[in-house]
């Protein structure tokens, strides 16, 4: 059994259903990447994972554990962090601010994560006083991750991590992304680009209407030639 | 000293009594008034309507619980009894505040209601606080303040200086300004430094990003009634003790406080009481009768035969309005850069 897994989510948003038998699953040191065309419910998946949105029927499993019926504030505190695809950060608060608000429900000390975190984002640490909305775009993206891996998760869920980031930019957050996973957590994320992300993942899930269309390791998504014709561009 | 040169410092003792101090006294009862506000409209996410009616309440338990305590004799030589009740009426407050909470608002925090169906919610709480407030005291204007009334009065600064003007300090300015700057540190100091505050910030800043970090909505929605209701009661009990209570003259407030946070920049602590000095000041500077001010100043042959009163006082309330579209048309974003709510 993987460490995390969604399994036949069904799931709708009032009477318009969105996700149909839907599965995906990753491992700690794992990255997996959920691509697909607008309106596949690819952003869905994450919110039901995390418990902002009810499947109406499957399960989620953390560690061989059910959590599909816990609260995301409880999902949050088993090790599940997320991080938004717009409006990551709290914009008037500084750099360090954010860090500790992400720390908010620990009891123990924080302070040890919050240098962990500037240790692997060092920019965060010289810019530690100043405001989140001050940031540039990618450095924002930095904040965004810092604070949720304040809470010290197994697991971390991204939404379209790179939308509106220059490339530059994007290869900077992607090489991030191989940084947290390769500290050991597990990380599932959706993406628009999808030839990127599927370059990097080590596991790629095609969602279509809702629906598993294809699965499989990212390179073999990404020479697999119907996947290249209807979702990477030939 | 020249007679001359004595005229002028005449004039300013002049203009320090009449306008400096009691517009420095004001500003402090809007500032504390309009940190409310900004309070409840950074949490809460709507313009509290019920705030003038809501001071007027607090009030009303400071002047019953005060009431009480002289008649059993619980009072302190030339401490005004109704500070000495202000920690029990804040807990009466908080009690009130809390239930109109759980009664009206949070009904609408939960079906995710528009700023504006709050807003109107927000009236009816002001309607219903302010004919509580007439029940039990009546609508007719009391004085509740006991107590040492001066500082130092106009004679003891007249004789003490030899001057023809005299500045007397009232204990109700004293302590207004004294108080508000207390409070305001004290509201800042937990907004920046306190996990408590930084969650109340981060709520206000990023909701959804704030329940992803475990921040508990309820509590931040309690603690902010709390802070409310103790800047409510004392701005409310300030406000009396200088100028009396009076149901009506306490909802009026509303407009000075309303223009205080607008001017401020809506949401901006800071603004909220720099707006609020601001309302204040151009209110009393310009409903003062400058006559006796130029008297001192200007020759005999110059010497005004009218009041010299750019506005009568009946219109204080229209220069709450002026300043508003004023900064609504120059600059909508206040002084201090401050947010506006939109719905989503």
């Amino acid at each position: 059994m993987a460490y995390l897994e969604g399994k036949n989510l069904v799931a709708s948003y009032g009477v318009v259903p969105i996700l149909h038998e839907c599965s995906v699953e990753v491992e700690k040191g794992e990255l997996a990447v959920i691509v697909g065309p607008n309106g596949a419910g690819k952003s869905t998946v994450m919110r039901v994972l995390l418990g902002m949105l009810d499947a109406t029927s499957g399960s989620v499993t953390l560690d061989g554990k059910d959590i599909s019926m816990l609260s995301t504030q409880d999902r949050i505190s088993h090790g599940l962090a997320f991080v938004p695809q717009t409006k990551n950060v709290f914009p008037s608060m500084t750099v360090e601010e954010n860090l500790q608000m992400g720390g908010f429900i620990r009891q123990d000390d924080i302070n040890r994560t919050i240098e962990e975190v500037y240790a692997l984002f060092p920019i965060l640490y010289e810019k530690r006083k100043q405001l989140a909305e001050q940031l540039s775009g990618g450095q924002r993206q930095q904040v965004a991750f810092g604070r949720a891996m304040m809470t010290k998760p197994s697991i971390m869920l991204l939404d379209e991590p790179t939308a509106g980031v220059s490339p530059i930019v994007m290869d900077e957050i992607f090489s991030n992304i191989l940084d947290v996973k390769n500290a050991g957590m597990a990380v599932l994320m959706v993406e628009q680009n999808a030839q990127q992300a599927l370059n990097i993942a080590d596991k790629g899930y095609v969602l279509v209407s809702g629906r598993n269309e294809h699965t499989g390791t990212g390179k073999e998504l990404i020479n697999n030639p119907e996947v290249r014709k209807k979702f990477l561009g030939g | 000293m020249t007679s001359d040169s004595i005229d002028i410092i005449n004039a300013f003792a002049l203009l320090t009594n009449f306008v400096i101090l009691p517009a420095l006294s004001y500003g402090s009862q809007l500032a504390l008034g309009a940190l409310a506000v900004t309070l409840v409209y950074s949490v809460l996410r709507f313009s509290n309507f019920a705030q003038g009616d809501s001071m007027a309440f607090g009030t009303t338990l400071v002047i019953l619980i005060s009431g009480y305590m002289i008649s059993r004799g619980w009072t302190i030589t030339g401490v005004p009894t109704a500070l000495l009740a202000i920690p029990m009426s804040i807990i009466g407050m908080s009690i009130y505040l809390l239930t109109m909470d759980r009664l009206v608002y949070r009904h609408y925090r939960k079906i995710k209601a528009k700023s504006i169906t709050i807003v109107m919610s927000s009236i009816g709480v002001m309607f219903l606080t302010g004919g509580i407030v007439r029940i039990i005291l009546g609508a007719s204007p009391q004085r509740f303040a006991d107590g040492e009334r001066f500082i130092f009065s106009v004679r003891e600064f007249k004789s003490y200086t030899g001057l023809e003007q005299g500045i007397a300090l009232k204990t109700s300015q004293f302590l207004t300004v004294t108080i508000a700057i207390l409070l305001v540190a004290f509201i800042f100091y937990f907004l920046q430094k306190t996990k408590t505050g930084k969650a109340m910030r981060a709520y206000s800043d990023n909701k959804e990003l704030a329940l992803l970090s475990g921040i508990n909505p309820d509590k931040v929605v309690q603690i902010t009634w709390l802070l409310v209701a103790g800047l409510t009661t004392i701005a409310g009990t300030l406000y009396g003790l200088d100028k009396g209570f009076a149901p009506q003259q306490y909802h009026l407030l509303l407009l000075p406080i309303f223009a205080s946070v607008i001017v401020g920049g809506i949401g901006s602590p800071i603004g909220a009481i720099a707006g609020a000095f601001l309302v204040a000041f151009s209110e009393v500077f310009l409903t003062y009768a400058y006559k006796k001010f130029l008297i001192y100043l200007l020759p005999l042959s110059m010497h005004p035969s009218s009041l010299v009163q750019l506005i009568g006082t009946e219109y204080k309330y229209a220069i709450s309005f002026v300043i508003l579209v004023i900064v609504l048309l120059i600059k909508p974003t206040g002084l201090f850069k401050g947010k506006v709510i939109v719905d989503e």
